[in-house]
């Protein structure tokens, strides 16, 4: 990769712009593509088109145009998870979280809570969550977890989550919680099989106890629920209980 | 889709910036069971530093030894390891799967 085209590509992710990287395999003849324009070597454009999809995909693949096999590699930008609630176990998901390749954002109006001594590593949020969650807008590369247990703060969040395309919607609380915060959220129009995208009591069953076992059990459950496994998938009446 | 613990290309740069020569090296396809997915990268210097990986540590070797030519000639290589090639049980893919990896000189 020439210098000028790995500067660009640097400055792309640096900006959380998506950008794919194509590369011709026969001679590597390389370009960028964004959404917008292209930079670099030049490329068919059924080729841009292709990287343009892969880049909505999300996937790397190889494509073949006119004889020639095409590298087709998306660079978007990283997951995102967006807490709300600056409790223990924000803290274990604020740890593991990155690892798994997410950004995460804590959202707390409780300063008590959300100090950057007790996290140091991630983006503190301390509006209320109904306007932190219009202001950080979750996409379908968004997972979004409440865990306050208070309605005040987690209802909010949840009602604004419900409206995005997030990937993963979970929400702290056991099965009684689960279904008065439902029976709220119905309240506010939400129709049931919105409400079926709340994972709750949220996690894997795993019999998790400490509060990092527990943020083990969500990211357990949000990397499933992204991969797409069986283990997740629930049918429509348990979805709807 | 390939989210790293560590991002590749940052310490990529940051090798250049201190005056290293560096290769790339790309998982473009996969076939059968394989521990990395397309996109996976592996950042080599001539001095013998490695950041990230292509396999489950497999064919690290070989594409190390690749990446050096390639360093010299800056050339890219595009290098398929798999069961029906010999070269695989030789460097040893035991997981018994295919991938192509293409190797660039970052110039």
């Amino acid at each position: 990769m020439r210098r000028a085209l790995f500067d660009s590509l640097q400055a792309a992710r640096a900006a959380k712009r998506p950008v794919a990287v194509v590369t011709r395999l026969t001679d590597g003849a390389q370009a960028l593509i964004d959404e917008a324009g292209a930079e670099g070597d030049a490329v068919p454009e059924a080729v841009v088109a292709a990287a343009r999809q892969a880049l909505r995909d999300d996937a790397a693949r190889v494509v073949e145009h006119a004889g020639e096999r095409w590298f087709l590699h998306p660079h978007n930008p990283p997951l995102r998870l967006i807490i709300v609630g600056a409790v223990h176990i924000a803290q274990g998901l604020a740890a593991m979280a990155p690892l798994l390749g997410f950004a995460v954002t804590v959202i707390d109006p409780r300063r008590f809570f959300a100090t950057s001594e007790r996290f140091p590593t991630v983006t503190l949020d301390d509006r209320w969550p109904d306007e932190a969650m219009a202001a950080l807008a979750p996409d379908r590369r968004s997972a979004v977890v409440t865990l306050t247990h208070d309605p005040k703060l987690d209802d909010p969040a949840l009602d604004a989550a419900l409206r995005t395309e997030a990937f993963y919607i979970g929400a702290l609380g056991s099965r009684r919680t689960h279904a008065a915060r439902l029976a709220r959220l119905a309240a506010l129009g939400h129709a049931p099989e919105t409400l079926a995208r709340i994972r709750g009591p949220v996690g894997l069953a795993i019999e998790a106890v400490t509060a990092p076992e527990i943020a083990l059990a969500i990211l357990a459950e949000i990397v499933a629920v992204r991969r797409g496994a069986a283990l997740v998938a629930r049918a429509p009446a348990e979805a709807a209980a | 889709m390939t989210e790293e613990t560590e991002d590749v290309l940052a310490i990529a740069g940051r090798w250049v910036a201190e005056g290293e020569t560096v290769a790339l090296a790309t998982v473009v396809e996969t076939w059968g069971s394989s521990p990395r997915p397309p996109g996976s990268r592996l950042a080599i210097t001539a001095s013998g530093r490695l950041a990230g990986s292509v396999s489950g540590g497999c064919i690290e070797g070989a594409v190390a030894e690749a990446a050096r030519a390639v360093m010299a000639s800056g050339r890219p290589q595009l290098l398929t390891f798999g069961v029906t090639n010999e070269r695989a049980w030789e460097v040893g893919l035991a997981c018994g799967g295919t991938v192509t990896v293409f190797v660039e000189k970052l110039a």
